[in-house]
């Protein structure tokens, strides 16, 4: 048995091995910028992925026409230098950088962008968000299959760094819609050296075939472990970037990611646990970032059930959630009640509705709609993906419910997948929904809950807010358009086919190092402008 | 055959002796007795939240303290305890029905027939359950009588090996034989001569089996595939305990205590009747 | 032996075939798909990726495909994971949780034998009721409450271990190991010291010490070959559940194992990547199962099972 000790200490050895110096302080000197992603990325394909991880490790590969200001506000030029707009504002000139390269060394022409598009709308590709797309004309038509000759779609290339869009109405919104990923170019003589134009499972994304246009490129893509990105000496703007290297890890555990922070093995968290906010969290804890985030957490009414169809009812159930109570005593991180559904805020649009929390307005409407102190009202159920967050919040506007208008409500909590299908379907009477915008305006939002929209899912179709969506789109002057879209707002609200509850905030932990890192409503953070400084 | 009536008497004098089996008995007695009467002895209804209080330490009100919802823990504990118990006899009851019949009759009829069914058994023993369990749970949703039945259907494999076993070492004795030889019939046969006396190994197996049952349970509940909240198991409560272990460690330490002493006294009580009943295994 | 073997081999044949076609058809029968997300898929993008994967051929199609890529090693494409391959997948996650499993192999063996060995010759004494009771925790304390227990003590109270990741931080494979092999080390050490008091209490036993051999000499060289028999045959269905029992210690650890890619890919519905985690863990354990039985035989001629 004296082997024993050997053995154990050998064993606990080879387990325990590891380096010494913290990441966060060697970076000081090698300008590696550590990030937590939260979940493995599902791909790098900008015209195939959908999640934020994704977004994260793009932003810093690629680069789209435009590129969102860090500091909020107008569009900055992306691989585009400049554009002209037309009176009509239907026709978009886009002059690209000239000395804009791809990672290889390759020119970034428009031509380029041509056949970046033509991808994403190619059916077979099945790209989830192709509708970014569809208001450049016959885009949603080639989309669908009716139009088969991509050479009618409104995009063109005049000359090699020039490109021609044409919108099928004047949407003043695209050139901040451009910064979303899905717009974005391909190279395409790699994807096509690696697979054909619609192959979803082509190879070109792997490091060492990747090839984009952006401030860094691929290194290495250790999967569930480490993806590395390294600075593009070619990329246009490349005297501005200051990192060598990133380094994205795929961490899901709030915890396990807190805990990294503190051990310095990371300058930015994805998120941070809940369970740890408290009201004065901003002082005990210097690396907490809270921002206001472009995103609405509410609860949808089934307009089709029988008691909800009626708008009193609805109303009665959105003034009797307490929603300040909410965010202290049961978010507790800093979110803000939302009295609209755009979020306030979003490029300037600033909602004037109001949602009182009026115990005794709402008893008297649900009285009006026949069912006096909750009397032969329906069972409720509230429908939301398994989620201790989720269920914590329905607990809340459930005992809320019950006291203020004596009705009777049941919790249903379901598996994600579960729960997507049930709302496709209609089968709930409230769930819980979120919504974050694709881009910064109001229209992100509101388009949702137009009549056909698959993202709608409350059965509420209402043709005069159709109409002034519609109409607010085809609008060019800013101020006439938020007027138009204020009408929808307000009209929405009294209608109340969903009911906002508090809008989303970014809460993570960002180390005293870095710099350049500014907070914007859509939490979008060029790497190019990331700076690591110990003062 | 040995007079069985003196067999058990050997048996539970035995058992007596044993003093962890004792202790588990007795431990076990209490927890059903408490479990049964959670209704009535609780001090809050286990879905009963209090917003403004949150998860507090042990105090006067609250004997083990209450959860991020201001839930009594005390109170969770003993319904949670009806639960997981309820888990561990029915879906051990469902093994148990169905192991006890597919052994019976593949071991007393023997031939063509026994083969067959033990080869299913082993087939089926080859499938990785526990992947299947997770499976079935997402496929069909967190249904209770189906945690049962999935449950009990993983269980009754072994059981059926061994009262096979047993009816094949019992099979060529004289009373067998001789009551063959009278015409009683089949099912008569399995009434009354093959299964009393096989009942003191399916009873060690049954107790045995009940602790792995919940174990089961609980780990799925821990998967979030088992009991639903806000119904909890002791494998529910385990699971709150873990999320918020950090700042509410009492969340984790009571039901994970209260679970552990119980399959504790299950274990030492199983084992203490199945030394009673098969001295050769025993120390002594 | 060798027709044991075959008639083994031969079993597993159907039961690898039956574990596919079960999974392959109780994955679709879940509600919800996979390309289900929040924010809501168009009907004509459904028809799309429906396509790109072959979900909109008829089921019996989609059903011989699978199977005779199966044959060939070919698991299919990633649903969630669009250009990496099942396969791929799995020798991603294959590593880390066979480095999982045996460091707590070693350790179960290391602590269980240990424990049973000493609790058999000093048998009634303390020596045999205090490791027996420290192995009966490894049997009532299940995983993932010893796991998060170990984590509250040595991670977060003393604060010397990561709570934590696999590879990640200096010392984070302890625990995980730890708590898995803990959980089999209750088993071994019961059948450790249920085989050497059988072993011990035979005539050869007595004829060696007789002959005035060091007792040390008794136990290791006579005792322990037929005494850790049953552990032998024990060790197969150990890996094995190792393997598939390790998603609890994954998913409490964040381990980035086969077990659970398994897990998310059940709640993601990433039919083939279930498929194939299951079939992979079926195969591993038909296979585990035949190795120990083999050495088991082996060891001991006389110890057949029918």
């Amino acid at each position: 048995m004296k082997y024993t000790k050997f053995y154990l200490l050998g064993l606990i050895f080879l387990m325990g091995c590891s380096s010494s110096e913290a990441p966060v302080d060697s970076a000081v000197e090698s300008k590696i910028f550590h990030y937590g992603n939260g979940t493995e990325p599902q791909g790098l394909d900008p015209h195939i992925v959908t999640g934020v991880p994704e977004h994260h490790l793009l932003l810093a590969l690629c680069e789209g026409l435009t590129s969102s200001n860090p500091k909020g506000g107008e569009s900055l030029p992306g691989s585009a230098a400049s554009w002209d707009i037309s009176e009509d504002g239907k026709v978009y000139t886009f002059y690209l950088q000239e000395n804009g390269k791809w990672s290889n060394g390759d020119i970034v022409t428009a031509d380029d962008y041509v056949w970046s598009w033509q991808r994403i709308l190619t059916p077979s590709l099945g790209s989830q968000y192709p509708d970014m797309l569809y208001y450049v004309m016959n885009a949603e038509e080639f989309h669908t299959g009716s139009l088969n000759d991509f050479s009618k779609v409104g995009v063109k290339a005049i000359d090699d760094l020039t490109l021609q869009v044409t919108l099928k109405e004047p949407t003043p919104f695209f050139l901040g819609l451009l910064s979303h990923y899905s717009t974005w170019a391909v190279h395409k003589e790699t994807v096509l050296k690696h697979g054909s134009i619609d192959d979803r499972n082509g190879q070109w994304t792997r490091p060492g075939n990747f090839v984009c246009n952006g401030p860094f490129n691929l290194k290495s893509w250790e999967l569930n472990k480490k993806i590395i990105v390294e600075k593009n000496p070619l990329y246009w703007d490349s005297d501005m970037v200051e990192l060598n290297e990133m380094h994205f890890y795929p961490i899901s555990v709030e915890m396990t990611e807190e805990r990294m922070f503190r051990a310095g093995q990371l300058h930015v968290t994805s998120t941070f646990p809940s369970s740890k906010c408290t009201p004065d969290i901003k002082e005990t804890n210097p690396n907490i970032k809270i921002h206001p985030y472009m995103g609405t957490y509410f609860y949808r009414f089934n307009t089709k059930n029988e008691a909800l169809s009626d708008v009193r009812v609805r109303k009665a159930l959105a003034y009797s959630i307490d929603r300040e109570k909410i965010v202290e005593t049961v978010t507790k991180c800093g979110q803000i009640p939302a009295y609209s559904f755009t979020p306030p805020g979003s490029n300037g649009f600033l909602p004037d509705t109001k949602i009182p929390y009026d115990v005794e307005l709402a008893k008297e409407l649900l009285k009006e709609a026949g069912y006096d102190s909750g009397k032969d009202f329906p069972k409720l159920e509230i429908l939301f993906n398994t989620s201790e967050g989720h269920r914590k919040v329905a607990l809340a506007v459930q005992q809320m419910w019950q006291q203020n208008l004596g009705i009777n409500v049941e919790l249903v909590n379901q598996d994600w997948k579960v729960y997507l299908s049930r709302e496709m379907i209609g089968d709930f009477q409230v769930s819980r929904a979120g919504w974050i915008g694709d881009y910064e305006d109001p229209n992100t939002f509101l388009d949702t809950l137009r009549p056909n929209r698959g993202n709608n899912k409350t059965g509420w179709e209402n043709p005069e807010f159709d109409r002034l969506v519609a109409l607010a789109n085809a609008t060019l002057d800013q101020d006439e358009r938020y007027e138009i879209l204020m009408q929808a707002e307000r009209l929405l609200i009294d209608e109340m086919p969903i009911a906002p509850i508090y809008t989303y905030v970014r809460v993570y932990q960002l180390h005293e190092d870095v710099k350049g890192w500014y907070p914007n409503i859509l939490s979008h953070h060029h790497p190019k402008y990331i700076r690591i400084e110990r003062d | 055959m040995a007079n069985s009536s003196s067999l058990w008497s050997d048996a539970l004098r035995r058992l007596l002796k044993n003093k962890a089996a004792v202790g588990g008995a007795f431990v076990l007695l209490i927890l059903f007795i408490l479990a049964a009467l959670a209704p009535w002895i609780a001090p809050y209804p286990y879905a009963y939240q209090n917003l403004d209080l949150g998860a507090s330490p042990p105090s006067a009100e609250h004997l083990l303290g209450t959860d991020i919802l201001g839930r009594d823990l005390y109170s969770r504990i003993l319904y949670g305890a009806r639960i997981s118990l309820l888990v561990g006899f029915v879906a051990t009851t469902v093994a148990l029905f169905i192991g006890v019949t597919w052994g019976l009759i593949a071991g007393y009829f023997g031939g063509k027939i026994d083969t067959v069914m033990m080869r299913i058994v082993d087939v089926l023993y080859g499938i990785p359950f526990i992947i299947f369990i997770i499976l079935l749970m997402v496929v069909f949703g967190r249904n209770l009588w189906l945690l049962f039945i999935a449950i009990g259907a993983v269980e009754w494999l072994t059981m059926a090996r061994i009262v096979r076993g047993q009816v094949l070492s019992l099979k060529n004795q004289e009373f067998i034989l001789a009551a063959q030889a009278m015409g009683v019939s089949n099912f008569s046969m399995f009434k009354r001569h093959l299964l009393p006396n096989i009942l003191g190994p399916i009873a060690v197996y049954a107790t045995l089996t009940i602790p792995q049952v919940m174990l089961l349970e609980s780990f799925l509940s821990f998967l979030g595939l088992g009991i639903q909240p806000p119904m909890s198991s002791w494998g529910t409560l385990i699971k709150d305990g873990v999320e918020s272990m950090e700042e509410y460690s009492w969340l984790l330490i009571y039901p994970g205590l209260t679970f552990t002493i119980t399959l504790f006294a299950l274990n030492f009580f199983g084992d203490g009747l199945r030394d009673a009943l098969d001295p050769k295994t025993s120390d002594n | 032996m060798l027709g044991i073997f075959f008639r083994r081999v031969l079993l597993a044949i159907p039961v690898l075939i039956a574990v596919a076609s079960i999974t392959f058809f109780l994955v679709r029968l879940a509600p919800g798909g996979p390309f289900d997300a929040d924010k809501a898929v168009s009907e004509q993008v459904l028809k799309n990726l429906n396509e790109a994967y072959n979900l909109n051929a008829p089921l019996s199609e989609q059903y011989f495909d699978y199977m005779s890529g199966i044959v060939v090693g070919d698991f299919g494409p990633s649903f969630r994971f669009p250009g990496r391959s099942v396969t791929e997948l799995i020798m991603t996650g294959l590593p880390v949780t066979f480095e999982l499993a045996i460091y707590s192999m070693l350790i179960a063996l290391l602590i269980g034998i240990l424990s049973g060995v000493v609790a058999a010759l000093k048998r009634n004494t303390f020596l045999d009721y205090i490791p027996m009771s420290i192995a009966m925790i490894g049997i009532c304390v299940p995983t993932f409450l010893l796991g998060p227990l170990l984590v509250l003590i040595f991670g977060i109270n003393l604060e010397i271990l990561p709570v934590s990741g696999w590879g990640q931080l200096p010392g984070d494979k302890i625990l995980p190991s730890l708590t898995l092999g803990f959980a089999y080390a209750a088993y071994i050490a019961r059948l450790s010291r249920g085989g050497m008091l059988e072993i011990l209490n035979q005539d050869f036993i007595r004829t060696a010490r007789a002959k005035g051999l060091s007792e040390s000499m008794v136990v290791t060289k006579h005792a322990m070959q037929g005494g850790l028999l049953p552990v032998v045959s024990f060790l197969g269905p150990a890996i094995a559940g190792l393997l598939s029992g390790s998603f609890v210690i994954e998913t409490i650890f964040q381990i980035p194992g086969l077990g659970r890619f398994y897990v998310e890919a059940a709640f993601n519905r990433d039919y083939t990547m279930i498929l194939g985690t299951t079939i992979f863990f079926s195969f591993m354990i038909v296979i585990f199962n035949l190795l120990s039985d083999l050495a088991a035989l082996w060891l001991n001629p006389r110890s057949r099972d029918t």
